[in-house]
């Protein structure tokens, strides 16, 4: 094995474990729309913030789409509440409507944007090891890993301080508030970090492999965990796999590899579907699960 | 620029007339079909099936190795209805929730479709230029046979809504009630997910993957602030959805590097958000100004009640209060207050002289039916739901601004014409009342 393709299961591997762990509170909060909606918006943002700085550089990357999408995240709430308008079409007008802008952003200014909208739809996983940074002088190895690996670790640390606010909003929102728990506050820093964990995954690997790693692996650990943290083990461990075994899958076919990780967690998740109405079929009341966690 | 809008307009060019045609049967079909998807809370069922197409439409392209829009479209077809009973089964049969349901199938059908497309890319079968438009649509890329397809299909579905409105209608508001009165419900939905798919493979070519959501779902969420009846939001939303067809056709044909779907997208929801801001009733703008009408109408007749109030304590009505006695009996910001004052005496029923108030004749006689309204209650409540007279007066205080004379007089009558309220005030009788008792 040659040292970039080491680089890119290093790099699949962080976009698994951040996309995962933080998707499997997206799932149970009944929000997995909203992954895909962030997805496709922080489009939008990339493209303005390098039209408006022109920069490549990753912290005005991470800035504007960051910003983006919780945009995003506000603005359908926002229709919602103040606009009457139903939850799911909430989603679906907001972000059309950023992504559209992002779309058109890019055309026009296609000469002057490095930016190739396919490109940032499927991804090129590929390339991401070429794109290397220095520190001190020295190569430090692909700007990806650096990136994400900062990401992962901040999704990690946010998940294991608020673990308990996280589980409280996430299973019973009516009694997290009751508990004094800002539900509102955390539903934010909820978002903040789909949004921080899109982006950062967006430019190496494509929205689709974000939004099959936030929801595929998480809801496949949903058919048959029985606690939280059983979850959210096997849904770091599914995403893991479906990232190495994807990557083998792609180079045999001579696919994109961001595409094949995806289809691999697809995989996983029709193996545990089947189970699940094996298991169904053998017992007539199966456990249901928040009852469980609860 | 100005000079190609009106090229466009003048519609000379007969490849004007395709697009254009193409781009407003699909606006508008899209439009009225999305609006039951809409009512079902489904709205992003487009946008999972139009993510489902895709690979259908490399699986088509690479056994055939065509691009005849109808082998396409017959793959799409296929894997959109399949996508379709993955995500019902999902929702159905397992615990598995709708929106992880729509986002499973969307990720991972899409996976599937870029999977294959990059291969194709790779294998370099030459015949797979512009299979990658179908993300994003390209409505130069559109021939006279494919406008023909889409046209006809578009029709087809315009057809559908109109002949099969009742049936549609009933499952989308009732599916149970549907189900007891004999209907197929299960043949309909079918038929109602049929013509999304349909639309949705339709669009490809011209709004792409993506966008496709849009054009199903936002012409009808905007359409909806416009009216409360079926039919009309159907006919509104088709109008929006072929607006914006003609629109993207228009900035497609001014600049033809820009992609269609995109534009159409943004002319929708530019409808959208003057729908969300300007329609009558529903808007937000209607609606704040029917809250604000509302608030500065409590705000009077609180303090006319206050001040009635307190003539009453005074047993003379004629006594002037300022803003400071009336804020001692009804907490209220004084600005809130003095503007209240100021609207009451332009309606000429408080007078003012020295910074003090009283009421005038016509004032005392709304004061009096606003308290005869709230003790009314007060004492509707205490007697005939028997909630204790210590909790009756929060809820009175809110329904005395909304009762009616016709609601007056059932009181009245319920209650056999009383004299005082739980508390033991004087229930004020109207002037006409008053004459009568003498």
């Amino acid at each position: 094995m040659i040292e970039s393709e080491i680089w890119i299961l290093i790099i699949a591997s962080l976009v698994a474990i951040s996309c995962a762990s933080i998707g499997v509170f997206l799932v149970l909060r009944k929000m997995s729309m909203l992954g895909d909606a962030i997805s496709h918006s922080v489009l939008f943002g990339i493209a303005a913030a390098f039209l408006l700085t022109s920069s490549r550089s990753t912290a005005v990357m991470l800035i504007g789409a960051g910003a983006v999408g919780l945009l995003t995240a506000y603005l359908a709430s926002a229709l919602n509440r103040y606009g009457k308008l139903q939850e799911d079409a909430s989603i679906g007008v907001t972000f059309t409507w950023l992504f559209a802008l992002g779309v058109i952003l890019i055309s026009a200014f296609a000469d002057r944007v490095d930016l190739d909208q396919e490109c940032v739809l499927y991804g090129e996983i590929a390339f991401a090891p070429l794109d290397t940074i220095e520190i001190l002088g020295k190569d430090a190895g692909p700007r990806a890993v650096w990136m994400l690996g900062f990401v992962t670790l901040a999704n990690l640390i946010f998940i294991l301080m608020g673990y308990r606010n996280l589980k409280a909003i996430s299973f019973d929102p009516v009694l997290a508030s009751s508990l004094g728990i800002n539900v509102a506050l955390w539903h934010y820093l909820l978002m903040s970090f789909v949004s921080l964990t899109t982006v950062a995954s967006f430019e190496s690997v494509g929205a689709i492999l974000v939004v099959a790693m936030l929801v595929v692996p998480a809801n496949t650990a949903y058919l048959f965990a029985r606690s939280l943290v059983g979850m959210l083990s096997w849904a770091i461990f599914l995403a893991l796999l479906s990232a190495v075994t994807g990557f083998f899958l792609a180079s045999y076919f001579e696919a994109s590899i961001s595409a094949a990780m995806a289809m691999m967690s697809g995989v996983f998740f029709v193996i545990a579907l089947l189970s699940y109405h094996l298991k169904a079929l053998k017992s007539v009341r199966p456990m249901s699960f928040p009852s469980a966690v609860r | 620029m100005l000079e190609l809008f009106f090229e466009f307009w003048r519609l000379n060019d007969p490849n004007v007339v395709w697009v254009l045609t193409g781009s407003v049967l699909l606006g508008s079909s899209a439009g009225a079909i999305g609006c039951f998807a809409f009512l079902r809370k489904r709205s992003l069922t487009g946008d999972a099936l139009a993510h489902a197409a895709l690979p259908g439409v490399t699986t088509a392209f690479l056994l055939f190795h065509s691009r005849d829009p109808l082998v396409l479209g017959a793959g799409a077809l296929v894997s959109c209805f399949i996508g379709y009973f993955v995500i019902e089964h999902l929702i159905k049969r397992t615990i598995v929730k709708e929106d992880s349901a729509f986002a499973i199938v969307l990720s991972l059908f899409f996976a599937v479709g870029i999977f294959q497309l990059t291969r194709i890319q790779k294998t370099g079968i030459a015949s797979q230029a512009g299979l990658d438009k179908m993300l994003f649509g390209q409505a130069a890329g559109m021939v006279r046979d494919d406008v023909k397809i889409l046209g006809a299909v578009a029709l087809g579905l315009l057809l559908f809504v109109i002949l099969s409105f009742r049936q549609l209608k009933s499952i989308s508001f009732d599916r149970q009630f549907s189900q007891t009165t004999g209907l197929p419900v299960a043949f309909f939905e079918m038929l109602l997910a049929l013509s999304l798919v349909l639309s949705v493979v339709i669009g490809l070519q011209l709004v792409g993957v993506v966008l496709m959501a849009a054009v199903l779902l936002t012409p009808a969420a905007a359409a909806r602030y416009w009216t409360n009846n079926l039919a009309a939001m159907v006919l509104i939303s088709g109008i929006f959805g072929g607006l914006a067809g003609a629109f993207g056709a228009n900035v497609s044909y001014l600049a033809p590097r820009m992609p269609t779907g995109p534009w159409m997208v943004m002319g929708v929801s530019a409808v959208f958000l003057i729908s969300l801001l300007f329609a009558p009733d529903r808007g937000l703008l209607a609606r704040i100004k029917r809250q604000n009408r509302l608030s500065r109408k409590v705000h009077e007749e609180n303090i006319l009640r206050t001040m009635y109030k307190i003539g009453e304590n005074a047993g003379d009505f004629s006594i002037p209060v300022d803003t400071g006695t009336l804020l001692s009996y009804r907490n209220m910001a004084l600005q809130q207050m003095e503007a209240a004052l100021r609207r009451l005496r332009r309606k000429g029923l408080v007078e003012i002289s020295e910074g003090r108030f009283t009421l005038t004749a016509s004032g005392l006689e709304r004061a009096k039916e606003v308290t005869r309204f709230h003790r009314l209650w007060e004492l509707y409540l205490s007697k005939r739901i028997q909630i204790a007279p210590d909790h009756v007066h929060d809820e009175a205080e809110e329904i005395e601004h909304i009762l009616t004379p016709d609601l007056e007089a059932l009181l009245l009558q319920e209650l056999g014409s009383p004299i005082e309220d739980p508390h033991g005030r004087v229930i004020p009788k109207a002037a006409a009342a008053e004459g009568e008792h003498k």
